[in-house]
Parts: C-alpha cells; sequence; structure tokens
C-alpha cells in the first residue's frame, strides 16, 4: 500500500493506526500499517491466513500483550490517545474496546452472571439497575427472547450461536466504544450466523465495529469498510461497496474472486 | 480472462458463457445480413428463412439467462467476475434487440413482396445497404471486443457510432424527396424508412454492447457521453 494513510472520505476517525509493526519474537507480522477506523461503521479485515488481520485486531485493544515475546511499534490513537503508550490498566482500555473471539467462550456460570460479571468490575449497580443491564445487553445482542426464562442457567448450555451472541452481549454490557470480533461467525450454522450479521448491523448506531473473517461474502455483507491484508502489508483499504466491485489492486481482485494461488 | 479461479470448474463455466454468447452474436449478425440482403433481392423466401431462425435467438438470450443465474447462485462472483456476468445480462438482451430488429426487416420484405412492390421502383437501395454494411461491421467489432476485453475496440465502436446516424439522417431525406416527386413511392418509401430506422438501431446495440466491454474491463460505466468523454475517462 502507498505510504499515504488510507482514511476513509468524509468519515471520523474512531481508531487510527499509525506506522504499526508487529513483532512475534523477530518474525515481522505486521509492516507499517497505516489507517483510519471510522467511527460507527463496520470495518471488515480479510486475506488469507496468516495475513496478520487477527494479529492487528488484537493489536488494537493490547490483547497481545498477554504474550511476552510479542510486541508492537507504533501508535493507535483511539479519539486522539495512543492505546499502545498509555499508561492506564489494560483492563480500562478494554472496557472501552471490547472483544470477542472466533470460539464462544462463555464463562462457566448463569447466563445473567455471564453478562454481569465484567460490569461489576467497572462499575457498582443496585440490582435492578444491574437486571436492566442485563437484560438491555441481551436484547441488544438479540438474544432475550430465547434466555429471559432462564437466566439462572448456566451459558455453556446454550447453543453455539446463542452463545456466542452471549459473548457479544457480554461486550456490549459494558457499553465499549469499539468492538472488536475475531471470526466471530465461524463455528456458528447459516441461521445463527444470519442472526450476528444482524446484529452487527443493529451494533453500528451505537459502536465502532471491526470484524476480522475469512468469510469474504461475510464481509461484503455487513461491511461499509474493508480492508484486504497480505503477508503484513496492508494492500488495500476503501468502501466495501467499491472493493468488491471494482477493486483498485489486482492483488485485491485476484484474492476476492477466487484467483488466490 | 487470463488468469484462472483455484475452481477451473468457475473458469470453465464463465468461458463457457462467453463462448455462448459470441455464438448469439454471431447469429444475429447473420440474420441482419441476410434481412437486408433480402430486401435487396426482394427475396421472401430469404425474408422467411430469417424469421424462421428468430425463435433460435430468443432461445439462446433464455438459456444464457439461465446459466447467468445459476453462475450467480452457487460462485457468489465479486469484482470483473461479476461485472462479467452484468455485462453478459445486458449484451444478450442487445442481441436479442437485434435479432428483432433483423426480423422487422425480414417483415418488410414479406410485406413489400407480397404487396406487389417492384424491385424495378427507384428506391435507394445501395444506401440502404451501405448502412447496413456499417451497421454489421459496428456489431462484428464490439462482439470482437467482448471476446478480447478489448478496450481500444470498444473505443473505436464508440468513435464510428455517429457515421450511422449521419447515414440515416441521409436516407431519410433522399426519401422524402423521393416521396415528393413521386407519390407513387410513399408506401414503400415509408417501409425503407422504419428498415433503415432499424439498421440504425442496430449500431445503438453494438454500441451499447462496446459500453459494457468497458464496463468489464475498467469498471466504469460510461453510458451517456461522447465518445470523447469516454475517452478521457478509460485513459
Amino acid at each position: 500500500m502507498d505510504a499515504k494513510i488510507a482514511t476513509p472520505v468524509g468519515e471520523r476517525a474512531k481508531l487510527s493506526v499509525r506506522n504499526l509493526n508487529f513483532f512475534y519474537g523477530s518474525f515481522h507480522a505486521l509492516k507499517n500499517i497505516n489507517l483510519d477506523i471510522p467511527e460507527k461503521k463496520v470495518t471488515a479485515f480479510i486475506g488469507p491466513s496468516g495475513c496478520g488481520k487477527s494479529t492487528l485486531l488484537r493489536t488494537l485493544n493490547r490483547m497481545f500483550e498477554l504474550y511476552p515475546e510479542q510486541r508492537a511499534e507504533g501508535q493507535i490513537l483511539l479519539d486522539g490517545e495512543d492505546v499502545l503508550a498509555s499508561k492506564d490498566d489494560v483492563s480500562l482500555i478494554r472496557a472501552k474496546i471490547g472483544m470477542v473471539f472466533q470460539k464462544p467462550t462463555p464463562f462457566p456460570m448463569s447466563i445473567y452472571d455471564n453478562i454481569a460479571f465484567g460490569v461489576r468490575l467497572f462499575e457498582t449497580l443496585p440490582r435492578v439497575e444491574m437486571d436492566e443491564r442485563v437484560e438491555w445487553a441481551l436484547k441488544k445482542a438479540a438474544l432475550w427472547t430465547e434466555v429471559k426464562d432462564k437466566l439462572n442457567q448456566s451459558g455453556s448450555g446454550l447453543s453455539g450461536g446463542q452463545q456466542q451472541r452471549l459473548c457479544i452481549a457480554r461486550g456490549i454490557a459494558i457499553k465499549p466504544e469499539v468492538l472488536l470480533l475475531d471470526e466471530p461467525c465461524s463455528a456458528l450454522d447459516p441461521i445463527s450466523t444470519g442472526k450476528i450479521e444482524e446484529l452487527i448491523h443493529e451494533l453500528k448506531s451505537d459502536y465502532t465495529v471491526a470484524i476480522v473473517t475469512h468469510n469474504m461474502q461475510q464481509a461484503a455483507r455487513c461491511s461499509d469498510y474493508t480492508a484486504y491484508m497480505y503477508l503484513g502489508d496492508l494492500i488495500e483499504f476503501g468502501p466495501t461497496a467499491e472493493l468488491f466491485m471494482k477493486p483498485k489492486r489486482k492483488d485485491t481482485e485476484d484474492y476476492i474472486t477466487g484467483r488466490f494461488g | 480472462m487470463t488468469d484462472k479461479h483455484l475452481s477451473t470448474q468457475f473458469d470453465a463455466e464463465l468461458s463457457g458463457i462467453s463462448t455462448r454468447v459470441l455464438e448469439m452474436g454471431g447469429l444475429v449478425e447473420a440474420q441482419v445480413a441476410q434481412a437486408v440482403q433480402a430486401l435487396g433481392d426482394f427475396s421472401a423466401e430469404s425474408a422467411d428463412e430469417v424469421l424462421a431462425r428468430e425463435g433460435r435467438v430468443n432461445t439462446m438470450e433464455i438459456e444464457i439467462d439461465k446459466d447467468l443465474s445459476t453462475i450467480i447462485a452457487r460462485r457468489q462472483p465479486t469484482a470483473r467476475d461479476l461485472r462479467l456476468l452484468i455485462a453478459i445480462s445486458k449484451s444478450i438482451a442487445n442481441l436479442e434487440r437485434v435479432g428483432d430488429e433483423a426480423a422487422r426487416i425480414a417483415r418488410t420484405v414479406q410485406r413489400l413482396v407480397s404487396g406487389g412492390v417492384s424491385s424495378r421502383l427507384r428506391l435507394p437501395m445501395s444506401d440502404l445497404a451501405y448502412e447496413a454494411e456499417l451497421a454489421i461491421a459496428q456489431l462484428r467489432k464490439s462482439l470482437d471486443a467482448f471476446a478480447r476485453l478489448d478496450v481500444e475496440r470498444a473505443l473505436d465502436v464508440l468513435k464510428h457510432d455517429d457515421e450511422i446516424d449521419k447515414e440515416f439522417d441521409g436516407l431519410l431525406r433522399k426519401l422524402i424527396t423521393y416521396m415528393m416527386e413521386d407519390p407513387r413511392t410513399i408506401s414503400s418509401s415509408i417501409d425503407l424508412v422504419f428498415v433503415a430506422k432499424a439498421i440504425e438501431r442496430v449500431g445503438d446495440h453494438a454500441k451499447n454492447l462496446a459500453e459494457v466491454v468497458i464496463y468489464v474491463v475498467k469498471g466504469q460505466d460510461v453510458r451517456h457521453n461522447t465518445p470523447e468523454a469516454v475517452e478521457t475517462m478509460v485513459r
């Protein structure tokens, strides 16, 4: 990609990635990434395995810091504040930039507590308000009607699709500003996938969403902007409709049309 | 499409459907040529043959359309593959209309012959033949551009479209003069006006075809622009 920063026209940048390099030990996994993730839009990251898309997502909320041999250089600005340089507790950063993983990861506790657990870390709410918050999050995640009569049952008793929506509900319950979704539908059936995609569409009225997906059609269906990455480089970034209809780079076209070999 | 998909079956489907479009193009081109020839020869038999083959053109459009839907449903094409399939959908609609124009000319020939119009009647047949030559050349060139996804050739089609229009205007003036000079030619002259218009429409369809070729290759919709504007758009 050109040295210039990929900035969507007419959008406000929620997250600005500047000169970002990432290393797994000596392996250079992200190479000088520059892009702006627009506020209250869905930005999708696509590319073949090993292209760095999940790494980039994990960098955005410093999730990589769980592993000592991994390091990031450069800046990630959340509303102008550098996330990477921040001295704040990372859990505060992750409260602002929530994440949902590929495999549903419900906590081994009740559906209610799955949601309330994270909220209790940051807020002390009276029981009634906590009830409201749990209901609000489950409604937002389009799960409420399915679980409202079994809030005290274990979260792991839900189906895969329900578990993933539970994780999304958990993610939004603490009212983050950005939601990172790492392959949220790869383990789900088409109906559950459809529900999650519908949910992503709903969420963007309140949140900035970044999604990593192997499923190009999913990126085409539910994102406003798409970034194509390859071997740690950002190859192309632009409005999804444009990228899937008339990509600027031949590499992008070869990948999305299935000519990648 | 020079470079290949991971799926060779998809490649085969795309090249197969492109080939069928060219077959359809070849068929309608022959239809126009024969219809115009039938007019020059005052041959009702030849016009009958054109009309008999009209059904084949329609069937081809329907078959190609069906295959298009299947490919889109199964492959969910994107970028230039998607543009190619959209272009094919538009192209075959245009080619079918070319077939309709050929049939229109053929029916006019039938009417003129059965109406006892004499081939000796002074009518500008050679001008019509020339207009048809231009239109057929344009159609062939646009099909060629489609086959090779050749933008230069497509641009060439756009640049020459106004020649047919001019030829049509000239023919119209000539036919009006004939009608004023000799009222016996009015009925057949009006028939020829419609033939000239049909040929001019063939040229328009060729132009539409050339425009979709540019869309496939460049991803730009160049309709409703002057040839000069299109040239700056694609360069």
